[in-house]
C-alpha cells in the first residue's frame, strides 16, 4: 500500500507538466538562465526546464558519453561545432550571446578597482583567481588579456585556477583568492554587485568569447525543449542577456 | 608518448605521493595519541569525541572543501595564523593540502588502531604495569607491537584514500603545477580538456599503481590484518 502510494506520487510529479526539456548550460550561465527558466516557465505554465550548469568540456563529454539533455548552451563555440561533427546535434551550432570579462574584488579589500589592471601590481594583491585556462574559454580569454597588456608574465606566479568561472568567483568571494578575472554575467549578479567592484576589460583584449548552443539529438522531438530554444531569441530573453552584460550576435 | 619523458608528466604523481606520504606520517603523530585516549581514557564527552572524529567519513567533500577555503584563507582563522608564521595562506598552497586530508582521512587512520587497542589483552596490560613499567613504556613496548596489523591497516587505508582524494582538494588547492595540482586532479583537468588520451595513460598510471601497492601489502600481511 505504502509503497503504492510512493509509487504514484513519484509518477505523478513527473506528469504534472506537459513537457520537460533537460538543458546543460554553461557556469557564466547561472543567473541569467536562471531568471531565463523563471520566466518562460511563467509564460508556459505546462512546461518545465530543468538546468545543469558546469563547464562546457565536462558537459560535452557526458553528451558523447550519452548524458540525456536536450539542449547544449555552451562557453565556448568550439565544443558544439565538435558535437556536430561526431553527429550528437539536431540543429546547426548558433551563436547565442558573446562573453565579456573583467577584474572583479571584494569591496572590503578597499583598493580602487579603477586602477585597472596595475591593480595585479600591488603587494596586496598575493592570489589572482581565473578559470582554468587549459578548458574553459573564460580562462583562455583571461590569460589572452594579461597577455596582450604585458601583465602575464609578472603576476604569473600570483595565478590560481578554478574548474569553472563560478568557482572562481567563489574562490575571490570567500576571501581566498584577492582578486579574480570573472565573466561579467556573474559579477552582475545581485550577490556579487552588492559585495564586490568590476572592471570591465574592453572587448579587443582578448579574442571574443563567442557562445553557441545547438539542440541535440536527444531532444529533437521534445517540444518543450524547442519552444526554449525559440525563446532564447524573444525580446525576453534578449533583456535578460543584456541585464548580464552579455552582447548579442548583431549589436 | 613524448610527454611520458617531461618532468610536467609525472609531476602530479610526485605531488600526490608526497601529499599522501607526508598526511600519512602526520596521522599515526596524532592518530595513535587520539585512539589511545579514546579507548583507554574514562571521560564522560568521550561519544562527542568519537564524534567529531568519525564526522570527515560521513560529510560530503564539498562541505569540507568549503569550510577549509573559508577557514584556510587569508582572513579565516587558521590562515592568518598560517600567514604570520610561515608568511603564506593555507589556501591554493601545499601545506593546505597536506593539513586537509590529515582532517579528511583521520577516521580512516584513527578507527582500525582503535579497534587494535580495545582488542589488546587488558592482564597483559596490568602485567607491564605491576612490574612497575610505565603508561609510555607499556605503550610503546606491549601495546603497539601488538597492534601491528592494525597499525599497518590504517597507514595503508589513510594513504590509499590521500591518494585517491579528489573534492577537497579542487575546492582549496586552486590547480598550481608542482603545488596543488595532484594526479586526481592532473586528470580531471584532461577530461575537461578533452584529451582522452593523456587522460588515460594518467589514469593507468594511478590504477596500476594503486592496484600494486595494496596487492603486495595484503599478499605480505593478509593473514594478519584484521578487518574489523
Amino acid at each position: 500500500m505504502i509503497i503504492k502510494t510512493i509509487f504514484s506520487l513519484l509518477v505523478m510529479t513527473s506528469s504534472i507538466f506537459a513537457g520537460v526539456a533537460k538543458i546543460t548550460a554553461a557556469s557564466d550561465l547561472v543567473y541569467a538562465f536562471s531568471e531565463m527558466k523563471s520566466v518562460f516557465e511563467k509564460q508556459n505554465p505546462d512546461d518545465k526546464v530543468l538546468i545543469s550548469f558546469g563547464s562546457s568540456g565536462k558537459a560535452y563529454t557526458q553528451i558523447i558519453n550519452g548524458a540525456p539533455y536536450d539542449l547544449y548552451f555552451s562557453a565556448s563555440m568550439k565544443y558544439v561545432q565538435n558535437l556536430e561533427k561526431k553527429g550528437f546535434t539536431a540543429t546547426k551550432p548558433k551563436i547565442y550571446a558573446y562573453g565579456q570579462i573583467g577584474l572583479w574584488i571584494l569591496k572590503d579589500k578597499n583598493l580602487d578597482i579603477n586602477r585597472g589592471m596595475s591593480i595585479l601590481l600591488d603587494p596586496r594583491i598575493q592570489k589572482i583567481a581565473i578559470a582554468n585556462p587549459e578548458h574553459a574559454p573564460y580562462g583562455v580569454a583571461a590569460v589572452e588579456a594579461l597577455k596582450n597588456k604585458k601583465y602575464y608574465k609578472k603576476v604569473k606566479e600570483k595565478i590560481v585556477t578554478g574548474e569553472n568561472v563560478s568557482q572562481t568567483a567563489q574562490f575571490v568571494q570567500s576571501g581566498a583568492a584577492d582578486i579574480g578575472i570573472l565573466p561579467i554575467s556573474l559579477a552582475s549578479s545581485k550577490i556579487l554587485k552588492k559585495i564586490g567592484d568590476f572592471y570591465l576589460f574592453p572587448a579587443d583584449w582578448h579574442n571574443a568569447i563567442t557562445q553557441g548552443y545547438a539542440l541535440l539529438k536527444h531532444g529533437k522531438d521534445n517540444p518543450t525543449a524547442k519552444k526554449f530554444e525559440n525563446f532564447v531569441s524573444s525580446k525576453e530573453a534578449r533583456e535578460i542577456f543584456n541585464k548580464y552584460g552579455f552582447k548579442l550576435s548583431d549589436e | 608518448m613524448n610527454e611520458l619523458m617531461s618532468l610536467g608528466f609525472w609531476e602530479p604523481f610526485w605531488l600526490t605521493f608526497k601529499l599522501a606520504f607526508i598526511a600519512t606520517a602526520i596521522l599515526y603523530v596524532i592518530g595513535i595519541p587520539i585512539a589511545y585516549y579514546l579507548v583507554f581514557s574514562k571521560v564522560r564527552f568521550k561519544p562527542f569525541l568519537e564524534t567529531i572524529v568519525s564526522m570527515p567519513l560521513v560529510l560530503p567533500p564539498s562541505v569540507l572543501g568549503f569550510y577549509f577555503l573559508l577557514a584556510f584563507s587569508k582572513d579565516g582563522f587558521l590562515g592568518q595564523f598560517w600567514q604570520e608564521l610561515f608568511g603564506h595562506q593555507l589556501a591554493f598552497h601545499f601545506d593546505g593540502l597536506v593539513l586537509g586530508s590529515v582532517i579528511f582521512s583521520l577516521p580512516f587512520m584513527v578507527h582500525p588502531i582503535l579497534n587494535g587497542f580495545k582488542s589488546v589483552d587488558k592482564y597483559q596490560i596490568e602485567a607491564a604495569y605491576t612490574m612497575g613499567k610505565s603508561k609510555l613504556t607499556t605503550l610503546l613496548k606491549v601495546i603497539l607491537p601488538s597492534i601491528k596489523p592494525s597499525l599497518i591497516t590504517g597507514g595503508v587505508i589513510a594513504f590509499a584514500h590521500t591518494v585517491g582524494e579528489f573534492g577537497v582538494v579542487l575546492m582549496i588547492g586552486g590547480n598550481i603545477d608542482g603545488e596543488t595540482k595532484v594526479a586526481s586532479i592532473a586528470i580531471y583537468n584532461e577530461v575537461e580538456a578533452l584529451n582522452y588520451t593523456t587522460d588515460h595513460i594518467y589514469s593507468l598510471i594511478l590504477f596500476a599503481f594503486s592496484f600494486v601497492t595494496l596487492w603486495i601489502i595484503y599478499m605480505k600481511l593478509g593473514r594478519e590484518i584484521n578487518y574489523d
